[in-house]
């Protein structure tokens, strides 16, 4: 059944003979959205996401991909995802353009193979091997293979790992030029400045369970964002919250008259609350832990 | 259901899937040397070394050798390029990707065979220039000897083929698949009478060598290659076609239920 949901996730559990990867979790994604999906190294992201593209199979929950269980994911299927894994290693004799070509030939309705080599950045290299390509051009080559289908839905595991900073910005651009288009995306990243920039809403997964999801902007609750004045008192630092912050440092100028000893007037960003909520969840799960011995 | 686009079939994404191996395989400068030039490179070795011995009836040392590394050519080509080039794939997640395209299993099995076939032919053609321009070696004109060749070079091929898709999932890592393949299969040469005459081969060996393919395929080869009085050098006093056949068959049916149970798209540590 087609709705206006491309992901649709519920009670999602895998196990591995170690350890349970992912123990329940929810994930809705709306078409034409770009969705972050964070949380830190084995938290059971890539396992989420490996079962949404078919490639591992969940032991409990519903799950639905573009109408489908991605388990029972057939060709017709398939050809409506597109997947940039997490890591590439092909060291193929194969050129730039030979590749964007033959995979182009995978597809019902493929984009431009020298359109999306131009998208890429990767117009120089189109006659280089992939052997010689460094790794943020390689890391090129595999969106270009990600999206060449002209897919509905894009997986998008870690993509601008070993980026410089330009080219990440450059990726960005390509990034929002596929949602303008109507792509879904689904991407995970350590980068929160590259899920700030480019993510309509981002889920925070952390031991297997989404902990929360909402927009860049609004994680974390109320009060997460709020700012943050401090300053050196004479009996050590003190911090307070406070919407109203350039009140807060009119008041102290009163004060003290003039300068205020180390002064700051800081914004958390994203990355500050997810932190939190991820030193949160630790912390639960360690007490949790501590509760069942 | 939105509109239904109609997807690329089988058959031209195997043929696209042939040409991109094709080309890959000619670039890949290990490969080149030791699938595809190896046994030419033998053959001249083995002429120049045993130039001066003659094998009965006029039979060159050249002439002797030759069955033999189209045998070997035929494996290599087979056997020993798809059992490393899948087991480096496997490992660099070449096929994890292909696994995620629209592209079927069948047309990814298409290229290979494609690969296999384009390959061990070229190889042979080379090997039968070489020999015959270079080396002197009488080359057979006798229809039915030609058509003997055919269904031995199919049934190596095939069973080669099978065989080496099941045998990629033994290599741990991409780096390893030579170093594991490479000395399995030059065993086999050494105990199956590719390099030396095989009825000097200790019993044993020639017992242990007769449980497997080459063996049978460098015999075949021989029937077609050398004169028909040689046969009396085979152990029994015959080219053992039928039971070639039989043998070569039995490894084509086991390697391919192998491979359907085996094969993999995804490393192993990849849960």
């Amino acid at each position: 059944m087609e709705t206006d949901k491309a992901v649709r996730v519920r009670g999602l559990v895998k196990r591995y003979p170690d350890k349970v990867a992912v123990a329940g979790v929810d994930l809705d994604i709306n078409r034409g959205e770009v969705f972050a999906l964070l949380g830190p190294n084995g938290a059971g992201k890539t396992t989420t996401v490996e079962i949404l593209e078919g490639y591992r199979h969940a032991d409990e929950g519903q799950i639905d991909v573009l109408g489908s269980d991605p388990a029972r994911g057939d060709r017709q299927w398939r050809a409506r995802i597109g997947i940039v894994a997490q890591s590439s290693r092909d060291e193929a004799e194969l050129t730039v353009a030979e590749l964007v070509h033959h995979f182009a030939g995978y597809y019902p309705s493929p984009r431009d193979p020298e359109e999306v080599i131009a998208a890429v950045g990767l117009e120089e290299k189109r006659k280089t091997r992939t052997r010689k390509l460094s790794g943020g051009q390689r890391r090129r080559l595999d969106v270009a293979l990600g999206v060449i289908g002209n897919p509905e839905l894009l997986f998008l595991d870690e993509p601008t790992t070993g980026f410089d900073p330009e080219a990440r910005r450059q990726f960005w651009t390509l990034i929002r030029n596929l949602r303008t288009e109507g792509t879904t995306i689904l991407l995970t990243t350590h980068y929160l400045d590259e899920a700030e920039e480019l993510a309509d809403r981002v889920g925070v997964i952390a031991d297997g369970k989404m902990i929360e999801v909402a927009t860049p902007d609004t994680l974390g609750g109320r009060g997460a964002r709020t700012a943050r004045v401090s300053w050196l008192a004479a009996d050590g630092l003190q911090e307070i919250r406070t919407d109203t912050p350039t009140a807060e440092v009119t008041r102290l100028l009163a004060q003290y008259g003039g300068e205020v000893p180390e002064l700051q007037v800081r914004r958390p960003s994203l990355e500050d609350v997810y932190l939190e909520l991820i030193g949160k969840a630790s912390v639960a799960g360690a007490e949790l832990e501590g509760a069942v011995r | 259901m939105s509109t239904l686009h109609v997807l690329p079939s089988t058959f031209k994404v195997g043929l696209s899937r042939t040409k991109l191996e094709v080309k890959e395989f000619f670039r890949e400068r290990e490969q080149l040397i030791f699938t595809f030039f190896f046994p030419i490179v033998f053959l001249a070795i083995f002429s120049a070394v045993f130039g001066g011995t003659t094998f009965g009836g006029g039979v060159t040392a050249a002439t002797y050798f030759t069955p033999g590394m189209i045998a070997s050519g035929i494996f290599l080509s087979s056997f020993q390029s798809l059992s490393i080039s899948i087991a480096i794939e496997r490992d660099q997640d070449v096929l994890k990707r292909l696994r995620g395209t629209p592209m079927s299993p069948q047309s990814y099995f298409a290229g290979k065979i494609g690969l296999v076939l384009t390959t061990s032919i070229m190889q042979f053609a080379l090997l039968l220039l070489v020999a015959g321009l270079l080396l002197d070696v009488t080359i057979p004109t006798e229809p039915e000897k030609w058509l003997r060749f055919v269904w031995i070079f199919i049934l190596g091929t095939a069973s080669g083929s099978v065989l080496g898709i099941a045998f990629s999932v033994v290599p741990k890592s991409g780096k390893a698949a030579s170093a594991v393949v490479t000395p399995v299969v030059l065993l086999l040469q050494f105990m199956s009478g590719v390099y030396f005459v095989y009825s000097d081969l200790p019993g044993w060996m020639q017992s242990i060598a007769s449980v497997f393919p080459l063996k049978w395929l460098a015999q075949g080869m021989r029937s077609v290659f050398l004169p028909d009085d040689f046969r009396f050098t085979e152990p029994g006093g015959t080219w053992q076609l039928g039971t070639g056949a039989i043998v070569l068959s039995l490894w084509l049916v086991v390697g391919l239920v192998i491979a359907q149970r085996v094969f993999r798209w995804t490393r192993r540590d990849a849960g």
